[in-house]
């Protein structure tokens, strides 16, 4: 039976539609375009994702008709703005899981939401000896925060450890998260080992305890169906181009009673309730947290790309990953001296492989495969400590998307096994 | 990408790569110190053996990219046997070549030349760096009586 249920979910006949990837790379003009006489392969989606005609559109008809300042002026173009720029709050808000728009908070990026709840939260509740829980698999934006104020509070940073198979390590778990724990700050999914991790699962244990729970998840909301109210966390934090939006918008969610009891982050103008020289009122979420002018375009055209999500529909894109991924790692397996990190089980993991060479460095990977126009990335991947782990000076990452297709990854696996002999190994 | 493979990996760069030279290890070295490249995870080590004001041998293993290795194997090759004023001549002309200066490159420098392809990388550039400015700022500490080992990071 379980065997069968495991078929059934492969099955893309269950519940799930095939997508049309003809149609849907039409949608995205950047790929339509040859590379010194190479069609371009964009494989390098974990950094950043392309965008569809629809996101780019919306960008231009922001400016060219709706352009004004949000929340002050009282004249058409204002009014237009801003309902704009809290549509896509509400739609946020309704895309992880139907929380209250008040919850949804619009940053710069994931890097930035994250140290707003650093700056704030963590300055006025993390306090000498308390215990901070981090997972060796941190993005740096989730890891020199807590770094650095673990220094400055003398609390005290632990860390959940990695498997061999680049899995959490839970053996000692209650060991790592106790009541000592303040926070546990823990990313969705891994932006090297692909690796999806159980938040709520750990989120239960570290509630167990009394500890707040910040997930990052630059990596999983583009590629995962997530719910924060069932993942029970209390922060969680993601970016707009990592999933078709545009660069520059990222978005934090925080429980209320959290987000009223922490103070401003930026102090300026669109915060405040009232102001006199000798005293100043907050104003009311989700206000408090956006000081200045945001960047209302982006955040508009932000709209644009969760319709498009919406459309093709995130339980589809997310079989069509595991698809592909599945495809993609048997390939590159094949390969003679490839080392392919993290988990090998698809339903474990998303669209991020990463690779090594037994004789060749990853930049040497990534420059022979830009002379091909394949577009990887190459480097430490903002996870230094990760890398020193695996025993690696860096690796070759192969990220994908919706539009990726099994021709990508012909391409890629080709390459590289030209690139072998090309370096005469 | 500006430039094509081939001008930046050379045959004289790959063979550098495949058998770099300064392999053989220095235990009586005057001087050694180590490099860094923070952001690919590039790292050598670098010991030189000094006699006379010469650079009598060089020892030098890379752990890093193609031309990285090869950078360090010409530096090996081009600056033992060298005095210490001409070693230090010749690794800053290097790296005014690399970072695309105007510097005459002499005639009897070997294969140094062929490193000129990777000025068309500039993401590289500093993996073929990384030697020479170890060499420069290892060669100054040891001139300024400090003999102690130092990092020297390329940014």
């Amino acid at each position: 039976m379980e065997q069968k249920i495991k078929n059934m979910q492969h099955s893309p006949s269950v519940g799930l539609l095939p997508i049309d990837l003809e149609r849907i790379r039409a949608d995205f003009p950047i790929l339509d375009q040859i590379i010194d006489g190479n069609q371009l392969v964009y494989l390098d989606n974990a950094a950043t994702t392309q965008k569809p005609r629809v996101v780019i559109n919306a960008i231009i008809e922001y400016y060219r008709k709706y352009n004004a300042n949000i929340h002050r002026g009282l004249h058409y173009l204002a009014e237009k703005s801003t309902e704009m720029y809290e549509h896509t709050r509400i739609h946020v808000a309704d895309f992880i899981g139907g929380v209250d728009p008040k919850e949804v908070i619009f940053t710069r990026g994931t890097t930035e939401a994250i140290n707003l709840v650093a700056y704030t939260w963590g300055e006025e509740n993390i306090k000498e000896g308390d215990e901070i829980v981090i997972t060796e698999m941190e993005h740096h934006a989730n890891l020199v925060p807590w770094i650095q104020l673990a220094k400055k509070k003398k609390a005290i940073l632990k860390r959940i450890p990695i498997t061999f198979c680049g899995h959490l390590d839970q053996s000692n778990i209650n060991e790592i998260i106790t009541s000592k724990t303040k926070l546990l700050a823990l990313t969705h999914m891994s932006n090297v080992l692909g690796t999806i991790n159980p938040v709520a699962e750990l989120t239960a244990l570290a509630k167990k305890h009394g500890a707040v729970v910040l997930a990052d998840g630059a990596q999983a909301v583009p590629h995962l169906k997530v719910d924060v109210k069932s993942l029970g966390v209390d922060f969680y934090a993601f970016s707009s181009h990592k999933m078709l939006g545009p660069t520059g918008v990222g978005i934090l969610y925080g429980k209320k009673e959290l987000l009223e009891a922490m103070p401003p982050f930026n102090m300026g103008g669109e915060m405040i309730r009232e102001v006199s020289f000798d005293h100043v009122t907050w104003a009311e979420l989700p206000n408090k947290f956006e000081g200045g002018t945001p960047n209302i375009a982006d955040v508009v055209a932000f709209d644009a790309a969760l319709h498009y999500l919406e459309e093709i529909g995130m339980d589809n894109l997310r079989q069509h990953e595991m698809d592909l991924t599945k495809y993609a790692i048997e390939h590159l397996s094949a390969i003679p001296g490839l080392e392919i990190q993290g988990p090998r089980e698809v339903e474990q993991r998303g669209g991020v492989i990463s690779f090594t060479d037994n004789d060749l460095h990853p930049h040497d990977i990534s420059t022979f495969l830009d002379s091909k126009g394949i577009a990887i990335r190459a480097g430490h991947h903002c996870a230094q400590p990760l890398m020193s782990i695996l025993g690696k000076i860096a690796t070759a990452r192969a990220s994908l998307y919706i539009y990726n297709n099994e021709a990508d990854i012909d391409a890629l696996v080709k390459a590289l096994k030209g690139m072998r002999r090309y370096f005469g190994l | 990408m500006s430039g094509s493979l081939d001008e930046m990996y050379r045959d004289i760069i790959l063979d550098h790569y495949r058998s770099p030279r300064g392999h053989e290890p220095l235990p009586m070295a005057d001087f050694s110190t180590g490099g860094h490249n923070p952001s690919c995870g590039d790292e050598l080590k670098l010991a030189v053996k000094i006699e006379d004001d010469m650079v009598k041998d060089i020892y030098i293993d890379c752990k890093g990219c193609a031309i990285s290795t090869a950078s360090g194997s010409m530096l090996a090759e081009v600056l033992k046997g060298k005095s210490i004023a001409e070693a230090k001549k010749i690794a800053a002309i290097v790296r005014g070549m690399l970072k695309g200066e105007d510097v005459e490159i002499p005639e009897d420098l070997g294969d140094i030349d062929a490193l000129e392809g990777v000025k068309k990388f500039p993401v590289r550039i500093k993996c073929a760096l990384l030697a020479w400015v170890t060499f420069m700022e290892g060669m100054e500490n040891y001139e300024n009586g400090s003999g102690e080992a130092t990092t020297t990071s390329v940014e």
